[in-house]
């Protein structure tokens, strides 16, 4: 399996979500993960999906049949182009005044970001790519992770072109 | 103009030249109704809503226009559902109108609410909740834009309640505006190049035609090409009439109960060019060994088909009505005294349908349902529509009936739903009012939509029935005899019901023919009658479809029973 990060532009209308779920659960599609928010045009959404897929061939029917879509405007596969992706990960982990010091250096180490801190733990803010991510967390083990929140990932390109001129 | 939602809607479908709407009313729709009653909108009152979304599509088969219907919120939208997946399936045009609770009820679980938009979008084109009245002129332009456009199909327009009495300013958009669908599907020229080169060197091409070219309305087009090139063609289920059946180079049907030079053609030919298809299981058999020994063209407006089943090494992605004109010019300059090239292929597809016609048993001392379907298409004339339930009957119909022409052989292909034979023909009729219909149905398929009879009966609607009464349910009881034992597990139907009695209560004529005698001329007589008649055939409950590639097997593996 492989993975790929599509970046996809849709009108910014209800049940657009329902529309491209729906075809994603329908066509029995593998997700890794999936995120929405609003763009610099006010009346467009992105929707950045990192999908698994066995080949180019599964990969071309995934864009081909989301394409299909009436409210989808554009889909732009960032794995054929030289971009940026990250993950942004809230890390709960249980910390003491014995263990806070440890926990501190790694979390430097990763160039993240405690963001609270009480007696029995701390939340650790952290972005990178997903082997990063993975690599922290197994690190974070031995303190012990209460809670993980993941936002997925998200990509963009190198370079001045948006994806809506691609 | 200032008007309500409900008028606004009656007034967009007149622009839209909807000369007819099928439905059923209900709580969430009343005031659409009112419409319809004020205004004299034509409409059908069908007697359940399946009836109303299979008579939409029965119409919309026939014509290539959108069949419309209407349906109220909940339990009435929800029995679009079957109509509309069948309408998908196989890409048919169609806007459903369905109501939906009121703006301050919708998500609480009100009385009557169902989540359409959510339940239809897996099976649909496209669908839309509108919630604000302005919304409702842009969006019924857009439904029906999207519904005929491009690879058509169904457009589901779920409206609040309160949205069809609001009052607002009425003003029809002149032009769609949809930033990620432009309903233009124009190609590569050179794709065409490409598939014309190909088809240039090859030795034993095939055409094979689907549902797509009777939807571009491309069957004239297409049928010049094949008379001035002498390439045989073969058929999906969908494609039936594009050609008539009776040509001498169409080897008929493929796949799982096609013909048997249809089945070998593929396996043998070099090229297989394919237009308008979908490369589904029932026809395929085995994918992995499906035209082992061709390279395959595929003219094709929806991208996400080529090489979804099968690769292709010469793709022509765009509309039919772009590619086929230009596709019939190249072939007349490059391929210039092809059937020659051809000819010893053409004369061996040819002869293979010749020694294995489709066929039965002419010496049986019954009425054998091959040959009544056979007899059928002797009696009627060129113009006639012919619609199918689903079973061994829709299967026989598919051999037996000589299609003549595209748009006049109505079924549910794709996905198989007993019960859309008496709607469909109904719609079909109303659309075409001056053409003889005729429903080729079970005595199980009847029975899921036999509330229509009285639909029939009420506004003269003037269709056929010929009920293949064989008293099982055929398909499933020849597949429990092949692959399961001879366990006819559900499949025996020894009914009390009198199918006759039964059209009589429901106020159309009522006939039954059983034993040769006299067969022909009582079946005559029933066709050519005044009026909606049901036609009771009695038939042994043993025949098989034949020929049959068993599920998974590859096409030149087939049961011929001969
Ligand atoms: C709505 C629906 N339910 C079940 C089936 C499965 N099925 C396919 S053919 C068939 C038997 C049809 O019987 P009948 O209408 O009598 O036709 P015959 O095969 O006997 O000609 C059944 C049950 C189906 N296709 N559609
Ligand atoms: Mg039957």
């Amino acid at each position: 399996m492989k993975k790929y990060n599509l970046a996809i532009l849709v009108d910014n209308k209800p049940g657009v979500l329902t529309h491209v779920s729906g075809l994603i659960s329908r066509r029995a599609f593998n997700i890794e993960s999936i995120s929405a928010g609003y763009t610099e045009e006010t009346d467009v959404t992105r929707i950045n999906i990192e999908v698994s897929v066995e080949d180019k061939h599964e990969l071309e029917q995934v864009i081909n049949q989301l394409s299909k879509l009436i409210d989808i405007i554009k889909i732009v596969n960032l794995g054929e182009v030289d971009s940026i992706v990250r993950e942004l990960v809230l890390l709960k982990v249980r910390a003491n005044r014995e263990t806070l010091k440890d926990i501190r250096n790694i979390v430097d180490v990763f160039r993240g970001k405690i963001v609270d801190i009480s007696p029995e733990n701390v939340v650790i803010e952290i972005t990178g790519s997903q082997g990063k991510i993975e690599a922290i967390c197994e690190m974070m083990a031995q303190f012990e992770i209460i809670e993980i929140a993941r936002t997925g990932t998200i990509a963009i390109s190198r370079g001045p072109v948006p994806v809506k001129n691609m | 103009m200032l008007m309500n939602g409900a008028q606004a809607i009656l007034e967009s479908l007149r622009r839209e030249e909807v000369d007819i709407v099928f439905g059923y009313p209900g709580g969430a729709v009343l005031d659409l109704y009112d419409a319809v009653y004020q205004a004299k909108f034509p409409h059908i009152l069908t007697r359940h809503e399946q009836g109303a979304v299979h008579a939409a599509d029965g119409y919309a088969r026939a014509t290539g226009k959108v069949g419309v219907c209407f349906a109220t919120s909940g339990p009435g939208a929800t029995n679009l559902i079957t109509g509309i997946a069948t309408a998908n399936m196989d890409s048919i045009p169609m806007v459903c109108i369905t109501g939906q609770v009121g703006n301050p009820y919708i998500g609480k679980d009100s009385f009557q609410e169902a989540d359409i938009v959510g339940i239809t979008t897996p099976i649909t084109k496209h669908n839309y909740l509108v919630k604000k009245v302005e919304q409702l002129p842009r969006v019924i332009k857009e439904a029906f834009f999207i519904a005929r456009t491009g690879r058509p199909g169904p457009v589901v327009i779920d409206i609040a309640k309160d949205v069809f009495s609001t009052q607002f300013e009425y003003e029809y958009p002149k032009t769609v505006n949809l930033r990620g669908y432009s309903g233009e599907f124009t190609g590569k020229e050179e794709e065409i190049v490409a598939a014309v080169e190909a088809i240039k060197n090859a030795k034993r091409p095939l055409f094979f035609i689907g549902g797509g070219l009777t939807l571009s309305g491309q069957s004239r087009l297409f049928r010049e090409v094949v008379k001035m090139s002498g390439i045989p063609v073969i058929t999906s289920l969908m494609g039936l009439g594009c050609v008539p059946s009776s040509d001498e180079g169409f080897l008929g049907m493929v796949g799982m109960h096609g013909s048997y030079a249809a089945n070998m053609a593929v396996q043998q030919c070099d090229l297989l060019i394919t237009l308008g298809a979908r490369f589904d299981d029932r026809v395929t058999g085995k994918l992995s060994a499906f035209a082992p020994n061709a390279k395959i063209v595929h003219f094709e407006v929806d991208k996400a088909e080529i090489n979804k089943n099968v690769p292709v090494e010469y793709p022509v992605f765009g509309d039919l009505r772009w590619s086929m004109p230009i596709f019939l010019n190249l072939m007349i300059r490059s391929c210039d005294n092809y059937e020659k090239q051809i000819q010893e292929w053409r004369e061996h597809v040819i002869a293979m349908n010749k020694e294995h016609p489709f066929a039965y048993n002419h010496e049986a001392n019954t009425i054998l349902p091959q040959q009544l379907i056979e007899t059928v298409s002797k009696l009627v004339d060129d113009d006639t529509i012919v619609v199918t339930d689903v079973g061994q009957h829709q299967m026989w119909a598919a051999q037996f009936f000589n299609s003549r022409k595209p748009r006049q052989f109505l079924t549910s292909g794709g996905l198989g739903t007993m019960g859309y034979g008496l709607p469909a023909a109904m719609g079909a009729k109303l659309a075409k009012p001056e053409h003889k219909v005729v429903v080729f149905t079970g005595d199980g398929s009847v029975m899921m939509n036999i509330q229509e009879l009285a639909t029939m009966a009420d506004n003269n609607i003037d269709v056929k029935i010929v009920l293949l009464h064989n008293s099982v349910l055929g398909m499933v009881y020849q597949w429990q005899k092949l692959f399961y034992g001879h366990r006819f597990s559900n499949t025996i139907m020894d009914t009390k019901v009198d199918f006759v009695k039964l059209a009589e209560a429901m106020g159309i004529k009522g006939v039954r023919i059983q034993g040769l005698d006299g067969f022909e001329a009582n079946l005559q007589a029933a066709l050519e009658g005044e009026g909606a008649t049901l036609i009771d055939v009695i038939l042994p409950p043993n025949e098989d479809v034949l020929p049959m590639v068993a599920p998974g097997a590859q096409l030149d593996n087939m049961v011929l029973g001969e």
